[in-house]
């Protein structure tokens, strides 16, 4: 099994190095087939892995590949730990990425980047594999922040945009931040622990239990809430979590592949993925745990409800994106990691598709994004508009699954109904209505080529089916084995258990929930806003709400708060440090102040250098006879 | 017999005599020069006598080099003198002020 | 008083004399003469004191080889020595004044308390046959070999260095270039011209035209 591993990890960065090195002599063709083949070869393995270890039994695979660097004490290991989780994920990553890359095929065909493209996506899919296949926090840092770069090589994939290089310098600076709460808590586990290994990390980890830390007198923490604090940090940056969430609307300046495949499906979730890995360190902090939750409570209500106000299409889908994040950290916040897990999966599938639908769309619009400016094209575009509404329902209805958590219930249940009216609302106002756009491209107007809706149908398969599938065994019945671990008392899938008696009884049982008939009613009134009285109801709301949609429209103003403070503070701080640091200390005292109390030294000094010989011996003279008068009286 | 301080009395006068000599010509280099010639041969009479009193060849040893260097300083002091001469078409110590800050 | 003592005062006693005349008399040529004389004395001296191989290098490669030296560039020289006289009996009283802090201060160090025959009594004579030269030899070519070598390098930068500094590269005197000698080729010197074998026509312009026709075959 070990080389089918090193196979599945590696085959993409053989594609990516391919396509990125010698994309000139191999043509655009070799190129996308070069890594189409990469992908494909990982994601058959990692089908084929996915089957070993759920139905053939396999054992939990962890071992070194290969050993970077040794020290006395530790050493830095390239290794894969692969069990239910890592396969579930490995199955997921491989999958949408190689859709993403079919669709690449159709979406980029005229782009002067296409090789180059080809070659990142490739390396992400590489460094993702490498981040969930991690078993150790090293190698798990690397593929961190190797799917980090990619994502900001690819946001600023067209880099002669300005508002793409904007927007990808956000995302890179927004994921420092969250790193350098990542990077304490690996050196914290790594100061306690003396490891970076999970198995040896888990096996030390109930010493630490107890352990408290004091960094301010006075104030004492227990040490597994700290290191999970820093590690969630990590995890708010990576998972776009308020109040590190900006960038993620921002990099929709990408290509819609890259926002599809990065920026949805994988690498947002990586943070998801890390904490549920964690579970027995997160088990033992309920501080951390309720951070989490309060988190994660925020990011679902605030940022659904900014999907409401954007009219670009790849945005409502980003904030859709967040929300969505939103819930998934709820859901760890409630010790549901297989809750969390089963809806990453099931987002991954439906937003991946979500995405290269959207992309479809756009494709035909020319390029347009502002849903303002479509409508009707259901008559244009049949298959993407069939894939689209079996989203969106999935979208509408995974929402009325999620397990309620009992800390942050009601913002989570208002974040249904929102997802559900936003969700509809860019539907009907892309597929329905008047058809606003402009002569030129309605007459151009067409469904999208096979190579793009091709991968549409493939994914909206398992977008619609896996969670019917999945629920029951991902939930209930201790997939992952002991690959999550709960705290008794934390258990919340078990309180969930007790009401679950089938997945098709859980779809009753939700229709007669609240939870259902808030969604509907989101639908509902998107229906009526937008599909029967479009020209009327809009208006009156946005006239009604004027205030609280101005708050929206602003994005809550965080963009603004970070300019004014942080920006602003940083500017105003290195124009303090410029002013008084380099012209005053250095520039004026240290390098000019030296010269010029050498020069006005010197100047006095050079009083003493007549140029006459006989200056010169005199004082030599004076000295021998100084020295003869000491020698002889004084000593 | 003489003793060992009347050598080195006899060094410290030859010495002294150079030194006033300095004082004395101040403007002719050719003459300091010969001054600083006198200098060193006080010394080496030092040195001499300390190596006879004490037994001990190093001294002379020592001496040989000084004689060397010093017959090297003398070759170069006048090379440059001579090439002083030839662009000043002097030797005034007091006008050769390059040196002055 | 011994023979050894009087001629140790014969001889320091002018060594001291004439070094007095060095540093006052007016002539260049004679201070240098009375430099000669003094380093003559002080070297019997050192012949007094057993250290016969360095008297005799003294006086061979001083006054034979460095003295005379001085006097060439005295002599070389057309120094007007009036002004380099001025303020020679203003300095007087100062120099004198050093001189004698210098004196004594030095005697008080190296006076006969300190270095007198109590302490260091004078060294028995060496036996006849005894060679300074071998032993000071012995030493130097083995113990000193290194410093040794390095004066001997001082020495031939000094050489180098006087030339370098003393040479003067003087204006309208032919000599050869030896590298530009046998640097030269063939085409450097000769140029082949093909001529036309046939009689040339006799003209007014033939001349002309013979020429050109020349110059054309040869390229």
């Amino acid at each position: 099994m070990e080389k089918i591993y090193l196979i599945i990890a590696l085959s993409p960065l053989v594609g990516a190095l391919v396509a990125g090195l010698f994309g000139k002599q191999i043509g655009r063709v070799g190129a996308h087939w070069v890594t189409n083949i990469g992908v494909g070869i990982s994601f058959i393995l990692s089908v084929y892995a996915f089957y070993m270890h759920v139905w053939g039994g396999l054992p939990t695979y962890d071992a070194t590949v290969y050993t970077w660097a040794a020290t006395d004490a530790f050493h830095f290991d390239v290794g894969f730990m692969v069990d239910r989780l890592t396969v579930l994920m490995m199955v997921v990553v491989t999958s949408v990425s190689l859709m993403v890359h079919i669709y690449t095929i159709g979406y980029m065909a005229d782009d002067p980047g296409y090789q180059r493209f080809f070659s990142y996506i490739s390396l992400f899919t590489f460094s993702m594999l490498m981040l969930v296949m991690a078993n150790n926090l090293l190698q798990l840092f690397f593929g961190w922040e190797a799917v980090g770069l990619v994502s900001y090589l690819l946001i600023g994939f067209w880099y002669k945009k300005e508002s793409a290089i904007f927007a990808n310098l956000k995302a890179f600076i927004l994921n420092r931040v969250g790193d350098f709460g990542f990077l304490l808590g690996i050196a914290a586990i790594l100061m306690y622990t003396n490891t970076l290994d999970y198995a040896t990390f888990f096996e030390r980890l109930p010493a630490l239990a107890s352990v408290k830390v004091e960094y301010w007198p006075g104030v004492e923490w227990s040490l597994p809430t700290v290191i999970a604090i820093l590690l969630f940090i990590g995890a708010m940056g990576k998972s776009a979590q308020v109040p590190l969430h900006v960038w993620l609307p921002d990099s929709m300046e990408g290509p819609t592949p890259i926002s599809a495949l990065i920026h949805a499906a994988t690498m947002v979730t990586a943070g998801i993925f890390m904490v549920a890995r964690f579970s027995p360190l997160f088990e033992l902090s309920d501080a951390a745990l309720s951070f989490i939750m309060v988190i994660g409570a925020i990011t679902a209500l605030f940022m659904g409800l900014l999907g409401i106000v954007q009219n670009d299409i790849k945005r409502v889908i980003a904030y859709s994106t967040l929300s969505q994040l939103g819930y998934m950290t709820v859901a760890l916040g409630a010790s549901a990691y297989s809750a969390a897990i089963f809806h990453l999966m099931t987002h991954a599938f439906f937003k991946a598709l979500l995405f290269l639908a959207a992309g479809s769309v756009i494709i035909a619009m020319h390029h347009e994004q502002d849903i303002r400016k479509m409508g009707g094209l259901w008559k244009y575009m049949p298959v993407t508009f069939i894939t689209f509404l079996i989203d969106s329902i999935i979208l509408a209805v995974q929402a009325s699954q999620l397990p309620g958590a009992t800390f942050a219930y009601w913002a989570v249940l208002l974040g249904v109904f929102v997802t559900a009216f936003y969700t509809f609302r860019m539907f009907f106002l892309v597929f329905f209505g008047k058809e606003r756009m402009d002569a030129h491209t309605r007459s151009h107007l067409h469904e999208s080529p096979k190579v793009v809706t091709v991968p549409l149908i493939l994914l909206s398969i398992p977008a619609l089916l896996v969670g019917f599938f999945a629920i029951d065994p991902l939930l209930f019945s201790g997939f992952f084995e002991q690959a999550i671990v709960v705290m008794p008392g934390h258990d919340a899938m078990a309180n969930l258990h007790e009401h679950y008696h089938g997945a098709l009884a859980m779809m009753e049982h939700s229709l007669s929930s609240s939870v259902f008939w808030l969604a509907i009613a989101g639908v509902a009134l998107s229906a009526v806003m937008y599909l029967i009285m479009p020209g009327l109801l809009p208006a009156m709301f946005a006239k009604v709400f004027a205030w609280p949609k101005r708050i929206l429209d602003g994005a809550y103003g965080f963009d603004d708060f970070n300019n004014a403070v942080f920006g602003g503070g940083s500017r105003l701080l290195g124009r303090g440090f410029w002013r008084i640091g380099d012209v005053r200390l250095i520039d004026g005292l240290m390098v000019n102040g030296t010269a010029d109390i050498i020069g006005a030294t010197a100047m006095q000094w050079r009083k003493l250098q007549t140029g006459y010989l006989y200056h010169y011996a005199f004082v030599m003279i004076l000295g021998l006879i100084g020295l003869m008068t000491w020698i002889v009286f004084l000593r | 017999m003489i003793s060992l301080s009347q050598f080195l009395v006899f060094g410290a006068i030859l010495f002294s005599i150079s030194v006033a000599g300095i004082f004395l010509n101040r403007k002719n280099v050719l003459v300091l020069l010969m001054a600083i010639e006198l200098m060193l041969l006080a010394v080496n009479v030092n040195f001499i006598a300390f190596s006879h009193f004490l037994g001990n060849i190093n001294g002379q040893v020592f001496v040989f080099f000084v004689l060397t260097v010093a017959a090297a300083e003398a070759a170069i002091g006048l090379a440059i003198l001579v090439t002083l001469f030839r662009n000043r078409r002097t030797i005034n110590v007091e006008d050769l002020t390059e040196m002055k800050g | 008083m011994t023979l050894y003592q009087f001629l140790f005062y014969v001889f320091a006693s002018s060594a001291v004399i004439s070094a007095i005349r060095v540093v006052t008399v007016k002539n260049p040529v004679h201070a240098a003469l009375f430099l000669v004389l003094t380093f003559f004395t002080t070297s019997l001296t050192w012949i007094l004191m057993e250290a016969e191989f360095l008297g005799i290098v003294l006086l061979l490669v001083y006054v034979g080889a460095v003295m005379v030296l001085f006097l060439f560039v005295v002599m070389m020289l057309d120094i007007n020595l009036a002004p380099l006289r001025e303020g020679f009996v203003r300095n007087l009283p100062v120099g004198v004044f050093v001189a004698l802090v210098m004196v004594i201060e030095l005697g008080l160090i190296v006076g006969s308390h300190a270095f007198g025959l109590a302490n260091y009594p004078a060294p028995t004579a060496a036996a006849a046959g005894t060679s300074n030269t071998l032993a000071l030899g012995s030493v130097l070519y083995t113990e000193y070999v290194y410093p040794f070598e390095i004066a001997a390098f001082i020495l031939l930068v000094s050489i180098v260095s006087a030339i370098a500094l003393a040479h003067r590269k003087r204006e309208g005197v032919l000599y050869q270039n030896i590298d530009q000698q046998v640097k030269v080729n063939r085409d450097d010197r000769i140029r082949m011209v093909k001529m036309v074998s046939s009689t040339p026509v006799v003209s007014e312009t033939g001349d002309g035209k013979s020429n050109s026709s020349g110059e054309k075959r040869r390229d």
